[in-house]
């Protein structure tokens, strides 16, 4: 039987972009181009690299967000994924962590799954514990923060590297894994992969379909509230020197001036 | 005044520093709880209770270790629902996280991760988070359910505040799910007698610019001078020049020492959200144009395997 493979991807504006608030206190979107987040690559990757090595496996795409998350869904059709699935509705706008997940669940439940693969954070909202939340809303394992993984006899293998040790752990599919950016290069999108991705199908989804009510999701249903959003300010000017010699015993002066030796 | 119940996180039975933390921070909304789960809880209550834990619930269970997550939420879960919290809360780290966002779903709560700072506020707790990189600070409150907020390591400096502190113990009924994720093997990590990353006062810093991992020497006698964590670039770490655990940035760990010295570090974007909020930073870099220079209170423009050295030389001379 075909390993089902769906893999969660974030279409987030670029972290080295002027990020800032909308009005509303959530993430402006306008400002800043979007593009597939990179921590998503790395979950493309280690899909892919599960399908390759099954007898037979579908890997489909999913994202929860605006119109122009499409391009996210097509940049992870180009590296070689299935199909894809896009839920877009203007009442998801403001979602919180609960919202997504509700949202992604359903998406999950309705395309059907063996083991889903997510990134280990999202990076506009880093929080990292969407895995974790589908895993408890789908009533399946949970194996997250994979440097390694791997498939086999109906399990999913991996290692997680903590502070304190490095632990080999595993879960009996369906189960939801995250991968780190430690679990191996994402590949280039081929020119050919590139040209296929434009005739594999993407299928859209409202809540509607989704049998979720506007009010669960959205700035309506979230369970938080961003109420003050600052900007840093920024930096006073330091001491810059050229080093003519004595630039280590002129930058120890400073730490003694400042009191750290 | 209401329940605020705090994770325990330990490593073999000692008490981590971020969970005295937690203790400070909550005894400014409530009345410090702690949940303490796995053997030790006798030896971990004195030190709980000298932070200002007034009771401390136990449950022991090989299930804590043998399996991922998910019979500490159902611990969690079960100190919820005994004690009707006013929050919960537990340590920033992937594991605490997670635990914390799974008991959220359970409790039908919203959840707030990575906060910097917590107060009162009159509609419950208000969590600072540091966003985008460090380059914006919000103030957020969960608006439903109890408040689960997690705190990231360093954001409180932990008070001695003396309270009774007692074991009891805590009933846990595992779920279908507890058993869901095996650990099947644990390798442990050798201890480097270094300061823990994010606990250090200071963090001295290698990247690309070390060139090498023999070179990290360099960087490792800085930091033995000052009594400091050794960070590394993600670039120093892919490159195999240092261990991944020492990541300083986005994918890495988050710092915010007294002091930062960036050796051979450029200041990408993702390695700012690391480390931006330290109080002091200075840097030795080649590069003029570094954007590292941008943050710097004290920079040197160089080659680090001259300054470095000179620099480890004169801290040793002065602390003399
Ligand atoms: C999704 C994502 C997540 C990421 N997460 C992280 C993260 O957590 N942490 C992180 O650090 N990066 C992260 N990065 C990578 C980041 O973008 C940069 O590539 C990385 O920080 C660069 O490391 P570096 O400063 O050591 O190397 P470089 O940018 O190559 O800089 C090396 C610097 O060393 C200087 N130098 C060279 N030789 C010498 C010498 N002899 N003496 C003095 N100076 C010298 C050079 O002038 C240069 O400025 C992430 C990237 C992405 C896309
Ligand atoms: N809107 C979304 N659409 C699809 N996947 C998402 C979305 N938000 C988060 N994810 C997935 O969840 C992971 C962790 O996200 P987070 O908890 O927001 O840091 C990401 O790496 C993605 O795999």
């Amino acid at each position: 039987m075909s390993l089902r493979i769906v893999v969660c991807v974030k279409y987030v504006p670029d972290a080295t972009g002027d990020r800032h608030f909308a009005e509303d206190l959530t993430t402006a979107r306008d400002a800043v181009d979007g593009l597939l987040s990179e921590l998503d690559e790395y979950a493309v990757e280690q899909a892919l690299q599960i399908a390759e090595a099954a007898d037979d496996a579908e890997v489909t795409v999913l994202t929860m967000g605006p119109e122009d998350a499409r391009d996210a869904l097509r940049k992870a059709l180009s590296m070689g994924a299935d199909k894809a699935v896009h839920v877009e509705d203007d009442a998801l706008h403001g979602s919180d962590v609960m919202g997504t997940s509700l949202v992604l669940a359903r998406a999950i439940e309705r395309t059907g799954y063996d083991l889903v693969v997510c990134g280990m954070a999202s990076t506009d909202g880093t929080m990292g514990v969407l895995p974790a939340i589908l895993a408890e809303r789908l009533g399946v394992p949970q194996v997250t923060l994979l440097s390694e993984v791997a498939v086999a006899g109906g399990n999913v293998l991996g290692r997680w590297d903590g502070d304190t040790a490095s632990e080999r752990v595993e879960a009996q599919l369906p189960a939801v894994v995250s991968v780190t950016d430690q679990s191996g290069e994402a590949r280039y999108p081929s020119f050919k992969g590139i040209m296929a991705a434009k005739k594999k199908p993407v299928e859209s989804l409202e809540l509607s379909d989704l049998g979720i009510d506007a009010g669960e999701v959205g700035l309506a249903g979230a369970r938080t509230a961003v109420e003050e959003a600052a900007e840093r300010p920024a930096r006073s000017a330091g001491t810059i020197v050229k080093d003519e010699g004595e630039g280590g015993k002129q930058l120890a002066a400073f730490l003694a001036e400042s009191k750290f030796i | 005044m209401g329940a605020v119940l705090v994770y325990v996180d330990q490593v073999d039975g000692a008490v981590r520093k971020p969970t005295l933390e937690l203790l400070t921070l909550a005894r400014r909304i409530g009345e410090p709880v702690a949940v303490h789960l796995g053997p030790g809880a006798e030896v971990a209550a004195l030190v709980l209770a000298e932070h200002g834990a007034a009771r401390v619930l136990a449950a022991e269970a090989p299930e804590f270790a043998e399996y991922l997550v998910v019979p500490k939420v159902d611990a969690l879960e079960a100190a919820a629902k005994a004690m009707n919290p006013v929050a919960v809360l537990v340590p920033s780290s992937g594991e605490g996280k997670e635990i914390a966002a799974r008991l959220a779903v359970r409790l039908g709560s919203g959840i707030i991760t990575d906060a910097v700072d917590l107060e009162a506020g009159v509609d419950g707790p208000v969590a600072t988070q540091s966003v985008f990189a460090a380059s914006f600070t919000t103030k957020s409150r969960v608006t439903k359910g109890t408040p689960v907020i997690t705190v990231k390591p360093n954001s409180a400096t932990p008070e001695q505040a003396p309270a009774a502190g007692a074991v009891e113990p805590l009933t846990v009924a595992f779920g279908d799910a507890a058993r869901g994720a095996r650990v099947v093997s644990r390798s442990p990590r050798e201890s480097t007698g270094r300061p823990e990353l994010t606990e250090a006062a200071i963090v001295v810093s290698g990247g690309r610019g070390v060139g090498g991992a023999e070179n990290f020497s360099v960087i490792e006698r800085l930091a033995d001078s000052l009594g400091a964590a050794v960070g590394a670039s993600r670039a120093a770490v892919d490159a195999g020049w240092y261990p991944h655990s020492n990541q300083v940035g986005q994918t890495g760990k988050t710092v915010s020492p007294q002091l930062y010295v960036a050796c051979g570090v450029s200041g990408a974007i993702q390695h700012r959200a690391g480390m931006q909020t330290s109080k002091t930073i200075v840097a030795v870099n080649k590069d003029p144009e570094a954007p590292i220079f941008d943050l710097v209170d004290y920079g040197v423009v160089g080659d680090l395997f001259e300054a470095v050295p000179q620099l480890t030389e004169e801290v040793k001379t002065r602390k003399n």
